[in-house]
């Protein structure tokens, strides 16, 4: 588990992670997010291995998480904003074959 | 098409002090970051930080930087990834959906340091992460580890940290330094023939002094390290110990971040003090490849202060060759900046003495320990790869996946390399290196179909 | 010196297959091979086991590469029992999607072209409107205009198919020389002498199937293969949950659930370099054909260089200069495999080739001289 560093937070941003709000550092990562959720992992391998990101650098391709929607999403390099919804990855990337049409 | 004179890659203290210079001397200088905001590794998040930041003066010395980056005349491009580079000069990047094509004259890639990977077995457990990542989340998200924390591995990175989390509040339970005793030996030696900056060792000492002060458990001499547990991590054993814990943050060192510069191809060499390749670079930083350089800790583990100079240096080459100052010019502008330079260097030899990795933690000994974690390749599998015939790192990612995965080898590639050498009796030196291709970073079907036809 | 029954110069796709059928056949067989970098065309494979266009004009292809993929299922199953290997070979036969009314209409010509070639050997076609295209893939874009299909097509992973040739050839008791190139060869008839860094073979028959190489082999041992090489280009996603159940010329979804997307032909030389104009212009044909594809991340990608004879057919041939000298070359190297293992590795063992293969002779590139 994490926990902020200081009482007196810094600014902060409220985001959902697997459906539970919490509120992060603003300019903290995706990922940073679903650590400070408490999450013991981020995925699943598409062999079924459970991962957690290891370097937060945007190196290791293990911290993958579907983000707003959108599935396999480094989520260590994409900064949290107000009201982003961030999802564990379960298994091989999901394809939406219709997707709606803009 | 934006034509730059000057395109440098990577925001870290080579890249910013480079631009910074280049821009000086009237350059028009365009600066790629993949990352959201400059600084690099070790400066990472630095505008946002208070004064009271535990990660120190050194770290906030970085302000300094990234302010005079803000407030030159470069242009610099945040969120951004090259995918490609021909050897034309033309940088082809990508910002989230969005292709794009820039032509500059000279190209500097200063892409940096990534840690070594540490693969032991185990590392792939959630709860297991590299003490930059511990740092990386106190320094965006103002995150401190809760729970049994333990450090593990070599490095000066390594107490660094751990006194960032002293000062954070959030003092680890255990150090497991693996610095083996004759290491310690070695290092003497190399301390009476250099002459190491009296402040970083006192900056090393200080950090040894508050793990003291905080009462921090140290082992030393420590192996066989392994993490434990059924889904996640739950113990950390070595041998003749083991203790519960809820992180393990591990560190071995720092190595050049070559993707970019294998994927061109360009003339490596193998370091045999780091253990680890590195591009041939001549005194300015310039590559195999004209008009290619490289500076920073992506040509040589030297430190940030040192990757800043190093940048300044080519941005002197890079104005010489554009035509903007003479080379003596050039030269006498440089004197200064080789002299720190030179100083940086001596604590180096020193430094690396005392923290080269062991020969298991290159190749892990265990067969069943995970190499490429992108595809779940076993140490195991990659020795029997390389038994059956396979004779290099791109057959063995032929024949076992390893390095197929979207990481595309950042983290197996000098791991293979060590466990083919191994496997031969040969000196990783001597293994062909492996070869990344373009896109140097994943990029989705719909941005690479966005790119203009005509460019 | 090293004595065997048979040289096979060249450990890609060709050569594996020759040389694991050579000794599954009883012959003593050396193979010779490259190091960790080449030009290995076997390395840049897309996979396909594919029938539907081959032998336009040439019909005897149509039928060699219909028989091989017919063996196709046979060789698999068997590799995977020697080696444990699975090479996943799938055959529920394959789509070339076209965009647009024209390249459906001359797609078309081209399909009924091929069923008047093959005559009584039968050509099972169907063209599909997009409509039927649909039922068949999950998701097209408007601009796909139909199909066609034939059942012959397959696909399987090229990489574990050359890694269970290799295994099963050693296996039984064929020897594998990597990193070696051969400095010298002296040809004599059934009397070859093949010179390599650390010593010489002999033998007296030698393969040759050196890919790209075998241009300049060839001809010192009586043989012609004027190969020339051909870059194409290829793209791999990420890990999808799998979605696609057809192969297509251009996409197709492997059994780890990537997807490739292909293809290119471009006359570069020898250059295996990346082009993204090319790369680009395959993501917008893949997100043209499978929208839905767009939003996928790609991770590899690579360029490698086909072996492609002057009109584009395999050449097999044995030298009459030198009994016991044969050359193999084609730029299908996995669908082809199985014709290779099953069917050309035992001609060469027993001395000579079937007269059914005289079509793929070198000789038909010779210019008549005038009279």
């Amino acid at each position: 588990m994490f926990r902020p560093r200081s009482e007196a937070a810094p600014a902060t941003v409220t985001v959902s992670v697997e459906g539970r709000r919490v509120r992060v550092a603003a300019g903290a990562s995706a990922a940073a997010a679903v650590l400070a959720a408490g999450l013991d992992d981020i995925r699943e391998t598409a062999t079924g291995s459970r991962r957690a990101p290891y370097c937060m650098i945007g190196v290791c391709w293990e911290c993958l998480a579907e983000i707003d929607g959108v599935p396999s999403r480094q989520s260590c390099m994409v900064e949290v904003a107000e009201g982003m919804t961030i999802r564990r990855q379960i298994g091989p990337r999901r394809v939406d074959v219709a997707p709606i049409r803009r | 098409m934006r034509a730059a004179e000057f395109a440098v890659i990577g925001a870290g203290p080579a890249g910013m002090a480079a631009a910074i210079r280049a821009a000086e001397l009237g350059l028009d200088t365009i600066l790629i970051d993949d990352q959201r905001a400059p600084g690099g590794q070790i400066y990472r998040a630095v505008e946002r930080a208070g004064a009271d930041s535990p990660l120190g003066p050194d770290y906030l010395a970085g302000r300094e930087l990234v302010a005079a980056l803000r407030a030159s005349a470069v242009e610099y491009r945040p969120a951004t990834s090259l995918w490609h580079l021909d050897p034309e000069g033309r940088l082809f990047l990508a910002a989230g959906e969005r292709c794009e094509v820039v032509s500059a004259r000279r190209v500097l890639l200063a892409t940096g340091a990534i840690e070594r990977p540490v693969p032991i077995p185990g590392w792939t457990l959630p709860g297991v992460m590299t003490v930059g990542a511990a740092q990386t989340l106190l320094k965006t998200a103002d995150l401190v580890p809760t729970g049994r924390v333990v450090l593990a591995g070599q490095g000066p990175l390594l107490y660094l940290a751990a006194s960032q989390l002293v000062r954070a509040a959030a003092p680890p339970g255990l150090i497991l330094d693996t610095t083996a005793p004759a290491d310690y030996r070695r290092c003497l030696s190399a301390l009476r023939r250099g002459r190491p900056r009296p402040r970083m060792l006192l900056a090393g000492l200080a950090a040894i002094a508050a793990i003291k002060r905080a009462g921090i458990q140290v082992r030393h001499g420590v192996r066989g390290l392994r993490a434990l547990g059924a889904g996640a991590l739950e113990r950390v054993a070595w041998e003749g110990g083991e203790t519960g814990a809820d992180h393990l943050f591990v560190h071995q060192g720092l190595i050049p971040n070559l993707q970019i510069s294998l994927a061109l191809q360009l003339r490596h060499e193998w370091n045999d003090d780091q253990l680890c390749w590195q591009p041939v670079l001549d005194p300015w930083g310039q590559t195999s490849l004209p008009g290619i350089a490289v500076a920073g800790d992506g040509g040589r583990i030297l430190g940030a202060a040192a990757a800043r100079l190093s940048g300044e240096l080519a941005a002197l080459d890079a104005a010489m060759m554009l035509g903007r100052i003479t080379g003596p010019d050039r030269d006498r502008q440089a004197e200064p900046i080789r002299a720190a330079l030179g100083r940086e260097q001596a604590l180096r030899g020193f430094l690396d003495r005392l923290y080269r990795p062991a020969p298991a933690i290159l190749a892990p000994a265990e067969d069943d320990t995970i190499v490429c974690r992108c595809e779940n390749v076993s140490a195991g599998a990659i020795r029997r790869a390389v038994r059956q015939g396979a004779p290099g790192p791109n057959q063995v990612k032929a024949f076992t996946r390893c390095g197929m995965g979207p990481c595309q080898g950042r983290i197996c590639a000098g791991v293979v390399a060590a466990l083919i050498a191994e496997s031969l009796g040969r000196s990783p030196g001597q293994i062909e290196l492996w070869r990344p291709r373009a896109p140097y970073k994943p990029i989705t079907v719909a941005a690479l179909a966005n790119l203009a036809v005509a460019e | 010196m090293d004595r065997c029954d048979t040289i096979v110069i060249g450990g890609g796709l060709v050569g594996a297959a020759i040389a694991y059928g050579l000794v599954r056949a009883g012959l003593d067989t050396v193979m010779l091979d490259e190091g960790d970098v080449a030009f290995r065309a076997a390395r840049g494979n897309f996979g396909l086991v594919w029938v539907q266009s081959k032998g336009e004009g040439a019909p005897h292809y149509q039928r060699w590469t219909r028989l091989s993929a017919d063996e196709w299922p046979i060789l698999a199953a068997e590799l995977e029992d020697q080696t444990g290997i699975a090479v996943g070979h799938r055959r529920p036969g394959g789509l070339h999607l076209c965009l647009g009314a024209e390249e459906f209409a001359q797609r078309r010509q081209r399909m009924e072209r091929m069923r008047r070639e093959a005559g009584n050997f039968g050509f099972d076609y169907r063209m599909l409107g997009p409509g039927e295209v649909a039922e068949l893939l999950p998701g097209i874009g408007p601009e796909v205009s139909g199909a066609s299909w034939t059942p012959y097509d397959g696909h399987a992973n090229p990489l574990a198919l050359l890694r269970a040739l290799h295994q099963g050839f050693a296996a039984k008791g064929g020897r594998y020389l990597g990193n070696t190139t051969v400095s010298e060869v002296t040809a004599a008839p059934a009397d070859f002498r093949v010179a390599i860094a650390g010593g010489e073979i002999a033998a007296a028959k030698v393969v040759l199937a050196a890919g790209l190489g075998n241009a300049a082999l060839a001809p010192r041992f009586g043989l012609s293969a004027p190969v020339r090489p051909q870059r194409g280009q290829i793209l791999v996603t990420e890990r999808a949950a799998p979605v696609l159940p057809l192969p297509t010329t251009t996409i197709r979804q492997t059994e780890e659930g990537t997807i490739m997307l292909g293809d290119s032909m471009e006359d570069v030389g020898f250059d295996t370099g990346q082009a993204p104009a090319v790369m680009a212009a395959i993501a917008r044909r893949a997100a043209a054909s499978l929208p839905w594809l767009g939003g996928l991340n790609i991770v590899r990608g690579w360029a490698a260089l086909r072996v492609i004879p002057p009109d584009g057919l395999p050449i097999y041939d044995q030298s009459e200069q030198f009994r016991g000298a044969f050359v193999a070359n084609c730029h299908s190297g996995v669908t082809l495999a199985a014709a290779h293992a099953n069917r050309l590795a035992p001609m060469i063992a027993a001395g000579a080739l079937d007269a059914s293969l005289a079509l793929f002779s070198g000789r038909r590139f010779d210019v008549p001289a005038a009279v």
